[in-house]
């Protein structure tokens, strides 16, 4: 009496199990595609080239911990003389998590004074944000900076 | 309505570098949110911005979906001259607006 009882019971189970297992598919393929590294690399060859990326000379300045990932506010900075002869030709920002891994170019010239550019970005997750600079003599150096965000962008939905 | 905002000092000296702050009132939709129903609510982003002084480009900027709504963008020049500087904004579905401000550099 007791044999098909458990017999049935583990035959629930695995059907259970089975169907969790059916259910969490769905679940993650509804979540929003995200940049892959191998986007960010692709996305940052595009930019660079061939050419070899440094570390250094670039400051990027965003908040460790964001609350709000929907409006981040951001400053880059290159140390550059910003004469004829040795200037920032442009900057340009990526982010590892969001579903496309650029956020911005800017273009500068020696007129620009000082390489500076602060703008306004959404996160979609805590992640790294890189940014690079091309300088006047078509080196590239960059800089990284790890950002937490409490609340991510991109996840409300629209009414 | 488009609206925009533009910072730029009325005067400076020659030589003087100058920080410009702009701000454009825009939704920039991601193109990655989905209504109640599924539906992917379409990309309506600034796509490009850029900055001119006296007819030469000094500033442009590519933007992505990653910039925030309202794009707010900071950059610096050179004073150099008396004139003006022109803003331009072009975006998705036909989006294009103009702002300019003047500057008198003795």
């Amino acid at each position: 009496m007791r044999k098909p009882n458990n017999s049935t019971r583990r035959q629930f189970l695995g059907l259970a199990g089975g169907a969790a297992v059916i259910g969490a598919v769905p679940i993650v393929t509804l979540r929003p595609a995200e940049a892959t590294p191998a986007m960010l690399a692709t996305a940052i060859r595009n930019v660079v080239g061939e050419a070899e990326v440094r570390t250094g000379k670039v400051k990027l300045d965003v908040p460790p911990l964001v609350e709000n990932g929907n409006t981040v506010p951001m400053t880059v900075s290159v140390s550059s003389p910003m004469t004829p002869d040795d200037y920032v030709r442009s900057i340009h920002v990526f982010n590892e998590k969001n579903p496309q891994p650029n956020i911005g170019n800017f273009y500068l010239g020696p007129r620009a004074g000082r390489a500076q550019v602060s703008t306004r970005i959404r996160l979609a997750d805590s992640q790294k944000v890189t940014a690079i600079a091309r300088l006047s003599d078509d080196t590239f150096w960059s800089v990284s900076v790890d950002v937490v965000v409490t609340l991510a962008a991109c996840t409300e939905e629209a009414i | 309505m488009p609206s925009a905002l533009i910072n730029v000092p009325r005067q400076a000296k020659r030589g003087d570098i100058i920080e410009i702050k702009t701000l454009m009132s825009h939704i920039m939709e991601t193109g990655y949110r989905h209504l109640a129903s599924g539906e992917v609510v379409p990309r309506d982003i600034i796509t490009s911005f850029s900055c001119r002084y006296n007819g030469t480009e000094i500033f442009r900027a590519d933007l992505f979906p990653a910039i925030a709504a309202n794009p707010f963008i900071t950059f610096f020049t050179t004073a150099t001259e008396s004139g003006k500087f022109e803003f331009e904004w072009i975006g998705d579905k036909g989006f294009s607006e103009t702002a300019s401000a003047s500057i008198s550099v003795e």
